[in-house]
């Protein structure tokens, strides 16, 4: 590089403005009109940002305060997750789900072991189903708590969040009561569940599903007809029915946009098929469309969560399909017999081997569709394993609807979109 | 009024301004405390009783951070705007009454450092240099997010100064005087409403331009919902990015004073200052008022904080030129009006 350079101009800068002419005006679209680039300022927005959730870097050209283009950059957050499932057994690889949308770390699980179970064969029982389900919307609600607690705050409205985070901290507690640990919950297991459901677990979360649809009418009633909000929501983002299947959206962005697909309904799986609830659809594709689409979610999935608990209540069936082996041996004559300890001692460390296939499963996670595609080789490692992040796609639209917004409307854009960065980046 | 030697002027003046700083300091405290009763939280608590030493560790704290100055910044500019910002705030108090004399160890002593003829118009000014600190600050700090933040500052201040002015014009044709003193005296009157005898505070004959006034001051001093040139969200806290430890400080004091000012100000104007049941006979109870009358403005300040999202820029400016200013100008008219038609001059 010569040192002609003009300094300010960073690498990526100049890649951004390659196709700009020294002088004149074109322009991009309709409404935006491009000035000629002494006028332009070149904004780099994270990876170090309050806004970006995480790690996320946004590259802006403005007009003063118009963004003309927008360019995200990611891997801030890479752990190479994808890798590590290639390298570890079977169940080993679950934990590490955990670890990629943190905010909804059962949700993770449950695609993964689903689709290990799908490659051995698997089928966990009924009331383990149910219970999945429970555990399942609980991450919903807690997510999308998450969504729009930040979200909310990007925007300005700095109460919400803290009023979000006190209830997603009795989801935490739910999720500790039943397995000790409250954000990377570990909380699927292959097979169904390996420790009992606490007795009082029940009440509990009944407890919250009498509290959170109040707590959350309070925030509708602060957001939903606040004059402010709707300004800096109504016509904002607008993404058209085509162009969200174009970008393969999935999840609230694309249901916000108006099209109806929800993997719950789409391809039941679980038992959703048996449950009663609704999949709220937006109409005008903007980011408020998408926050009235995600505050139903929250009501219909309290909504599942009651009538999963009423189906598992006086059931009595295992919780664990411990007839096959590909499941964890129970752990209960471990310390008396031996037998069961060397069989336990020996699953543990040998791990179990699926025959050789492929098998992909997709489950509707808070931010889309979370998919995750596993090869088995027929030994106790997968040979592929890749992670189909809603988050991940979903960031594509960001250069897509933020042409022509204001640079306040990108804190909003970000955050309607809902990514986690450790998810998008993997 | 009166005369009194120059040494007990400087006196008054001290001791306002040390009180501002204090109280400054303690509005801090009251925002956090408000904001946590808000959102269901403890606020500070560790730091003596009821945390009531946090403004202190936090002065400590600022006092001892290091002193960054960006390599690319324009180092005297960046030294001088605080500054800015800091006295104007504070210079602006000069004019504020807090009472009318007081009689103390046998002497007469006016409870004001000055009473200037356009006491009004003084603080109106003083306070719209402020925003020079803002813009110099936020240039000479050669960051590209104050940048805009200093921007924002420029279109803002300089639209809702005006919208400001504009609503006090017509308390100022209702008093005819730009005299604060003047203004809280006119206010001491009686006015009656059929058999209702009320005082004459100016928020009963200006509701509208006490509404507009209130919302203009919020922008005014960059306060949510109008803190466009802070946004810590988008601009990461915009024109004082850059600055660390005392200098931001000065930022700091320099807003929260500017709180506590316009707060006093709104007070004196609308709310009849000092004026209340016995503050004539007695001063200190005219102070103990004021007092509380300026706690209101300065809870709304936090209320509106906690409550509200920010707008956006564009829209903002939307508010202060499409709505605002046609209702000032409609409020100055039918003033005009309803004070020539009283004297009879209208037709």
């Amino acid at each position: 590089m010569s040192t002609t350079t003009d300094p300010q101009w960073t690498p990526d800068a100049i890649d951004l403005i390659r196709d700009v002419p020294a002088t004149g005006t074109y322009t991009i679209t309709d409404e935006v009109q491009i000035t000629d680039r002494e006028h332009q300022l070149v904004l780099n927005m994270g990876p170090q940002h309050p806004s970006t959730h995480g790690v996320l870097r946004v590259i802006l050209r403005l007009d003063g305060e118009v963004i003309l283009d927008c360019d995200p950059v990611i891997g801030y957050l890479h752990r190479g997750v994808e890798k590590l499932g290639e390298s570890h057994r079977y169940a080993q690889v679950v934990p590490w789900t955990d670890r990629t949308d943190y905010v909804a770390a059962p949700m993770n699980n449950l695609g993964c072991v689903m689709a290990f179970e799908k490659l051995a064969g698997l089928e966990s029982p009924e009331r383990a189903q149910y219970w999945r389900v429970i555990f399942s919307e609980l991450s919903r609600i807690a997510s999308h708590l998450v969504w729009l607690g930040t979200h909310a705050l990007d925007i300005g409205a700095l109460s919400m969040s803290l009023y979000c985070f006190r209830e997603r901290e009795l989801i935490l507690d739910i999720f500790e009561a039943y397995c000790g640990a409250r954000l990377t919950t570990n909380i699927m297991e292959i097979g169904g569940f390996s420790r009992p459901i606490p007795e009082f677990l029940p009440q509990q979360i009944r407890d919250f599903t009498k509290i959170f649809p109040q707590r959350q009418q309070e925030y509708a009633e602060l957001l939903t007809a606040n004059p402010i909000w709707i300004a800096r929501t109504k016509d904002i983002g607008v993404i058209s029915p085509q162009a969200a299947v174009d970008y393969c959206l999935t999840g609230a962005c694309l249901r916000g946009s108006g099209v109806n697909y929800d993997i719950r309904k789409a391809m039941p799986y679980l038992v959703y098929d048996r449950l009663d609830f609704e999949v709220p659809l937006g109409t005008h594709g903007d980011v408020y469309d998408r926050y009235l689409v995600r505050m139903e979610e929250m009501r219909q999935a309290v909504r599942i969560i009651e009538q999963c608990l009423d189906a598992v209540e006086n059931m009595d069936t295992p919780l664990m399909a411990y007839e096959s082996a590909y499941v964890i041996p129970p752990h209960k004559g471990t310390m008396t017999t031996a037998e069961d300890m060397q069989r336990h001692f020996i699953w543990v460390i040998k791990g179990f081997s699926p025959p050789v296939g492929e098998a992909y499963v997709a489950v509707e996670h808070p931010k889309g569709e979370n998919g995750y595609y596993v090869v088995s080789d027929g030994t106790s490692i997968p040979y592929r394993f890749r992670i189909r992040s809603p988050d991940f796609v979903n960031l594509g639209v960001l250069p897509y609807v933020a042409q022509g917004a204001m640079l306040a409307d990108m804190v909003a854009l970000i955050g309607t979109i809902d990514i986690v960065l450790g998810s998008v980046d993997r | 009024m009166n005369d009194q030697p120059i040494w007990l002027t400087f006196l008054v003046a001290f001791i306002i301004m040390n009180v501002l700083l204090i109280g400054m300091a303690y509005m801090t405290y009251f925002e956090r405390k408000v904001l946590a009763a808000m959102q269901d939280r403890m606020g500070p608590t560790r730091t003596g009783p009821a945390g009531l030493l946090q403004p202190i560790a936090d002065g400590i704290k600022l006092l001892s951070k290091e002193d960054l100055i960006p390599r690319a910044a324009d180092k005297w500019v960046f030294f001088f705007a605080p500054l800015v910002v800091f006295v104007s705030a504070i210079v602006t108090a000069a004019v504020i009454p807090f009472g009318q004399t007081a009689h103390l160890f046998g002497r007469d002593v006016n409870l004001y450092a000055t009473d200037l003829n356009v006491g009004a118009l003084f603080v109106m000014a003083v306070s719209g240099i402020g925003v020079y600190g803002i813009i110099l600050g936020a240039w000479a700090s050669a960051n590209r997010f104050s940048l805009l933040g200093g921007l924002r500052a420029a279109a803002q201040v300089v639209s809702y100064e005006l919208i400001l002015g504009l609503s006090l014009a017509g308390i100022f044709l209702l008093a005819g005087s730009l005299s604060l003193r003047e203004i809280v005296l006119e206010q001491q009157q009686n006015l009656s409403i059929g058999p209702l005898e009320i005082k004459n505070w100016y928020i009963f004959s200006q509701p509208l331009a006490f509404v507009i006034f209130l919302i203009a001051a919020v922008a005014e001093t960059n306060r949510a919902p109008f803190d466009l040139p802070e946004a810590e969200t988008e601009l990461i806290s915009g024109f004082h990015t850059e600055y660390s430890a005392f200098r931001f400080s000065f930022y700091f004091l320099g807003e929260y004073i500017a709180m506590i000012v316009i707060s006093l100000f709104a007070s004196t104007l609308f709310l009849g200052g000092p004026s209340g049941p016995g503050s004539e006979s007695h001063w200190w109870l005219g102070i103990i008022y004021l007092f509380f009358k300026t706690i209101i403005f300065l809870f709304f300040y936090v209320w509106l904080r906690a409550t509200l999202p920010r707008f956006r820029y564009d829209q903002l400016m939307g508010i202060a030129w499409k709505v605002l200013f046609p209702l000032v100008l409609l409020n100055l008219v039918v003033t005009a009006a309803i004070r020539l038609a009283s004297d009879g001059k209208l037709f």
